[in-house]
């Protein structure tokens, strides 16, 4: 038998030696895949549709043509593409294709193109997807059946068929039954293959599955306790911010509205790593999760650093991933406070008034309480980049112009226990402040994600940085 | 035709065990009242109040702690307990 398509030049030329086979006396079907009117009337009687691909899956046919010998119903032989030495040799035919060219590459088979192969495993083949199967019922509104079930964050989801669960593994080289971790708050294991399900739900791209990955683990690591950050009736939930190659590889957006909405990568990979902490480790809002109010960042809060400037060193160097790496931070933030900052002119007057700002980082009465990330605008940067600030220069102006005296609460109910009366205290824990460059390149504003101030030391959630293994 | 539409489930597929409540007792006389710090603020303080009250009141007690509210108790925590006590007082708030 032969496995054939009209798109293939290759198969052109085999199309006269098919006939020739024919004419041998030896039985012939030929499986086309496209459109069988270019085999012509010699071969009509022998031409077989496979447009369903059906018959290619099941020969694993991956080049066409591909020539395929049987003796009593079992094959005996193949070659691919055309190779007149090969064809010879399983046909028996030792004059076959004389004139033509010793070899001619095949082409793909369209049963092994990327969405098509998944598609007819899922159909007609094992598909090795352990998760179990739930069968919605015809005329049933898939995204509804998810709904139905309790697995979205309230937005539809992308419903996990096994096609797409097949593409989504195809985005990583690493084993589907690998278990990552076990997710809080029920400590639920968690495979690669349970992070496909549920990055598909979220609406991810194949290639966006190792980050996801990355920003699961980084999570993972008990320093982040993502079991408090999860169950807490604070706000926060996991900000993930992508360092690196890959940032630019899939997209991602650390540009205009770099925080906002609009870019799939920023808001499916965040997204999927809500979407396991509900569905996996159980942390729903009304249930475990008990946060009193939320934030918007408990959808998604997923976004790209700017590396534009080779002066600025990225945060993932700063944390200790090398240079030209790819990586991901989780900071366990809320919302975003805007800082509307477009008088100043030097670093000293722009460090001054972000301090200001970030003083108000959880209550200004409160210090050594939560961390903070500090988002600089490229408006805002370019103040500190003129007079050769980089980021540890700032980082530490910063911490400086941060300190304060406790003086009292201005007024409100006591924050601050009795030992820090006295010397000057700073507002945050060392390493608590952490600084990001990105958005567009109008506009004097900065941002100020809070973090969560955790138990009652930076040691007990900090953030965690994880190169991202592809 | 059969033109259902196949979906795998994204969650962890686990049932989580559930017991009965156990029934409170009638008297704490006689028992020992595990007095739980999760590690917020001021609960060793509200603890104190409460082991003074329930002292007073000639039924024991037992301290125990957690090292950080961020995080579940250690199963080893839970075990002293459950081995040590017979009820428990946790205090959760600020």
């Amino acid at each position: 038998m032969a496995v054939v398509k009209d798109d293939c030049e290759t198969c052109h030329l085999a199309i006269p030696v098919l006939a020739e086979i024919l004419r041998a006396g030896h039985p012939l079907t030929v499986y086309w895949q496209d459109d069988g009117a270019f085999l012509g009337p010699d071969l009509a009687a022998t031409a077989t549709d496979d447009r369903s691909l059906e018959q290619s899956f099941h020969l694993d046919i991956h080049t066409v043509p591909t020539l395929i010998r049987e003796e009593e119903d079992a094959e005996t032989g193949r070659t691919e593409g055309w190779n007149r030495a090969d064809w010879r040799d399983l046909t028996g035919l030792p004059a076959l294709g004389d004139g033509l060219p010793a070899h001619r590459p095949g082409c793909g088979s369209r049963s092994v193109q990327p969405g098509i192969a998944e598609s007819l495993r899922a159909r007609h083949g094992d598909t090795g997807i352990r998760a179990r199967t739930i069968e919605v019922a015809s005329g049933a509104d898939p995204v509804e059946a998810c709904y139905d079930r309790g697995w979205t964050d309230g937005l539809p989801v992308v419903p996990p068929t096994p096609e797409r669960i097949l593409r989504m593994l195809g985005g990583t080289r690493r084993d589907r039954a690998e278990v990552i971790g076990r997710i809080p708050p029920a400590m639920a294991p968690c495979t690669v293959e349970k992070v496909a399900v549920n990055a598909v739900l979220a609406g991810c791209r194949p290639e966006y599955m190792p980050v996801v990955l990355a920003a699961l683990e980084a999570a993972l690591d008990p320093g982040f306790t993502l079991h408090g950050v999860t169950c807490s009736t604070c706000f926060s939930g996991p900000v993930v911010i992508v360092n690196g190659p890959v940032a630019r590889r899939i997209g991602m957006n650390a540009g205009l509205n770099a925080l906002g909405q609009g870019n799939r990568a920023n808001a499916t990979i965040g997204r999927a790593v809500n979407l396991v902490v509900r569905n996996v480790g159980g942390g729903r809002p009304g249930e475990i999760d008990r946060s009193t109010l939320g934030s918007p960042g408990k959808y998604t809060f997923c976004f790209a650093e700017d590396e534009s400037d080779e002066e600025w060193t990225p945060l993932s160097v700063a944390r200790g991933v090398p240079t030209g790496r790819s990586a991901v931070t989780v900071f366990a933030g809320d919302g975003i406070q805007g800082v509307t900052e477009q008088k100043a002119r030097t670093p000293e007057e722009l460090t001054r008034s972000l301090a200001m700002a970030l003083a108000a980082v959880g209550h200004p009465k409160l210090c050594e309480w939560a961390p903070a990330l500090l988002v600089l605008s490229p408006e805002h940067y370019a103040i500190y980049r003129e007079a050769g600030w980089g980021r540890e220069r700032i980082t530490g102006a910063l911490h400086e112009a941060l300190l304060r005296p406790v003086a009292g609460a201005g007024g409100v109910a006591e924050g601050m226990p009795p030992s820090y009366r006295g010397p000057l205290i700073p507002k945050f824990h060392p390493g608590a402040l952490l600084l990001v460059r990105a958005g567009g390149s109008a506009g004097l504003f900065s941002a100020i994600i809070a973090g969560w101030p955790g138990g009652r030391s930076f040691d007990e959630s900090h953030p965690v940085t994880r190169e991202i293994r592809e | 035709m059969n033109d259902s539409v196949t979906l795998h489930d994204p969650t962890s597929e686990t049932t989580p065990a559930t017991r009965p409540r156990r029934p409170p007792p009638a008297s704490l006389h006689g028992r020992t009242v595990a007095l739980l710090d999760i590690g917020k603020h001021r609960s060793s303080e509200f603890l104190d109040h409460l082991a003074a009250g329930l002292h007073a009141r000639g039924i024991t007690t037992a301290r125990f702690a957690k090292p950080t509210n961020a995080k579940p108790a250690a199963t080893a925590l839970l075990d002293d307990i459950a081995a040590g006590a017979d009820v428990v007082a946790e205090a959760l708030a600020d």
